[in-house]
């Protein structure tokens, strides 16, 4: 993979054709917010994963979440996504759209994108079918028997692929790629996705450092056309993008604001960053 | 811990000229983007169409010719029990190809596949049945068994079964609904793996009892038989056989056709990726239940029409086709033929149900032992099943 890798200098922002387009104009957000989480709760045999979350991420925002093991970060992706349901609060995608209502096909076809802890790709599938099978397009049945590739899709993919720098593993089964190129890939497929907000879950995990500055620089592009949540142990991967952090503690929000202004707080360095 | 300078936010979006690897990396990547073609994804390699259409025409013409015109001392004269025994495996590969469709490329292994070829069996049964006219022993306008049982009428789910074309029909939607019906649920509530496997052995098991009894009105444990003709033609003839034995093979190679075509397609990769990372399909956008949903009915009308060409061969339908371990043998053909290759389904149904003639008339009481060995030995030594043996060398 480091042979791969193409450190070079500043380039020109080309990359407004590499497959990042504004696909769900559905999405209303001109209240600024794209997603609404209000008091959360959820419940598993007692223990509350989430309690009482509220938590608001703007349009075209990079949301950094950090807070220690159990403190509900991933039950909070899971919400979002529709994996699970809460057992009360609301939670609105844009000013329109309840998630606790959808599916999470429906969730993903609204413009949510999720990338897991542990990569999760089509390992039997070569690395263009994993790419193709996330492109948006209608994902109906029926469309999906009859559908054809054509050179549009291509190009979207062949750049996609040199993005993700697996365009010489392109026919190749995804379950031989390494693990840093798994997780590549997954963003790879995330990104033919054209998600509107994009969830990204440990996304260094497992990464070299040069594989995890190169993400991070990935992350800071993709902020302002997708809006980003990160949920990362990482702390100096989340000190290279982070602009607003998030600290989740026993389900809910403990401390919100800038990086160092979060770090500096007594209760975030007692529970979190002190341990 | 380095909490380093965040970069200046900005939400602008090309605004921000950001020194960026990617950025410089994507530039020039689209300079030299590589030309791609779309993987080809034709239904047969160009052997493959030629082994295609040869195995079709020697199915449907060059065998059933070689049974009717050659005389009996002909060295190349196929025998008519070649014709019959031959034409009965042809429908069990019919199955053990809708099969793998469901269990090699969606993996979903059904074990109540046998309930779905007996219901199209038996849809097929009941035209046969009222074409025997009053020819039955009781020489009544019902079947002997209604007859027996003191029944005056038809009961309703036989109206209009006289018809070939409604009864054809029958065939086809009997054993689709119930599938569609079933997987809908079970699907729906996001039932897999092995309880889904249990599911379908029970409900095959319950559709059994169901049929065992008297009064539901389908013979019985005796099923349908005796059958005269088929759409006015005598169905014991030589000519009647070998068409039958044609039609079946030409359902077999259209099965082997809609198969490629469904597997090759991109409703085909969306269900080997349900398969292997289900809620990555989920978060991708598909729904998995509708995908399931289609495979699953389809692969049940195959076996619907299996059934139904498979009862004029062999001359009686009865509920043990519904016996749990008849689905689990329809299990043992995919498996041993190769999962995940259609064709696959179709040289296990061969192979073993050759074996099985063989074994029952020179050694009856060990084929249950061979079968059970055959299926160990093919899942420790050759998983990948018979076909792998020949991909392996080329």
């Amino acid at each position: 993979m480091s042979d791969a890798l193409r450190t070079t200098d500043a380039g020109s922002g080309h990359d407004a054709q590499i497959g990042m387009r504004f696909a769900n104009a559905a999405v209303d957000t001109t209240h600024g917010p794209i997603l609404y989480l209000d008091g959360i709760t959820v419940s598993f045999d007692g223990f509350r994963a989430l309690n009482d979350l509220t938590l608001t991420i703007d349009d075209g925002e990079l949301r950094c979440i950090i807070g220690p093991n159990g403190a509900g970060k991933t039950t909070m992706m899971d919400v979002i996504t529709g994996k699970t349901r809460p057992d009360s609060g609301t939670a609105f995608f844009g000013q329109t759209i309840d998630l606790t209502r959808l599916t999470e096909a429906e969730i993903a076809q609204s413009g949510i994108g999720r990338k897991f802890q542990k990569p999760t790709v089509f390992e039997q599938h070569t690395v263009f079918d994993n790419l193709e099978l996330a492109m948006t397009a209608d994902k109906r049945a029926r469309s999906t028997l009859f559908a054809r590739l054509g050179s549009t899709e291509l190009d979207r993919i062949a750049d996609t692929l040199v993005l993700v720098q697996l365009g010489d593993a392109f026919d190749r089964p995804a379950g031989l790629l390494s693990h840093g190129q798994k997780q590549w890939l997954e963003i790879g497929m995330l990104l033919m996705q054209e998600p509107r907000l994009i969830l990204l879950d440990e996304p260094v995990a497992g990464m070299t450092d040069e594989e995890t500055m190169r993400t991070a620089e990935l992350c800071l592009t993709l902020a302002g056309r997708h809006s980003v949540v990160v949920v990362e142990h990482d702390m100096e991967f989340v000190g290279r993008i982070a602009r607003k952090v998030t600290v989740l503690h026993e389900g809910r929000v403990l401390a919100e604001g800038p990086l160092d202004v979060v770090s500096a707080d007594p209760r975030v360095i007692e529970v979190y960053l002190g341990r | 811990m380095t909490v380093m300078g965040a970069p200046v936010a900005s939400s602008a979006p090309a605004a921000t000229p950001r020194g960026s690897a990617i950025q410089a990396a994507a530039a020039r990547g689209i300079a030299s983007r590589p030309s791609l073609s779309a993987p080809t994804r034709a239904l047969f390699t160009r052997r493959g169409w030629a082994a295609f259409v040869v195995a079709l025409v020697v199915v449907t013409v060059v065998l059933p010719a070689a049974n009717l015109a050659l005389p009996a001392g002909h060295p190349l004269h196929v025998p008519d029990w070649f014709v019959t025994l031959a034409g009965k495996i042809m429908c069990y590969a019919i199955v053990a190809l809708a099969m793998d469709l469901i269990w090699g490329f969606a993996g979903i292994l059904s074990l109540g596949h046998g309930l779905f070829f007996a219901l199209g069996g038996y849809a097929m049964g009941m035209y046969l049945m009222r074409s025997i006219g009053r020819e039955g022993v009781y020489a009544s306008d019902l079947p002997d068994f209604m007859v027996f049982l003191d029944w005056k009428a038809y009961p309703w789910y036989w109206s209009f079964t006289d018809h070939f074309w409604y009864a054809a029909l029958l065939v086809v939607l009997v054993p689709g609904v119930l599938a569609f019906v079933f997987g809908w649920f079970a699907f729906r509530s996001r039932i897999k793996g092995v309880y889904f496997s249990i599911i379908t052995q029970a409900l095959t098991y319950a559709f059994m009892l169901l049929f065992f009894r008297n009064d539901t009105g389908f013979g019985g444990n005796n099923g349908f038989t005796d059958f005269k003709r088929i759409l006015g033609f005598p169905i014991a003839a030589p000519e009647t056989r070998a068409t039958l034995f044609a039609l079946t093979g030409l359902a077999l190679f259209g099965a082997l056709l809609v198969g490629r075509f469904v597997v090759t397609s991109k409703l085909g990769r969306v269900l080997a990726a349900i398969r292997d990372a289900e809620s990555r399909v989920m978060f991708c956008g598909y729904n998995p239940v509708h995908y399931k949903l289609f495979v699953w009915t389809l692969s049940a009308v195959m076996c619907g029409i299996a059934g139904a060409l498979y009862v004029p061969q062999v001359g009686i339908i009865n509920p043990g086709e519904m016996s749990p371990a008849n689905s689990i043998e329809i299990a043992i053909w995919t498996a041993v033929g190769g999962r995940g290759t259609l064709v696959g389904g179709i040289v296990g149904a061969l192979l073993v149900n050759g074996a099985k003639s063989w074994f029952t008339v020179a050694f009856p009481e060990f084929w249950l032992f061979f079968l059970g060995f055959l299926f160990i030995a093919v899942t420790v030594f050759l998983p990948g099943g018979v076909v792998s043996l020949f991909r392996r060398r080329s």
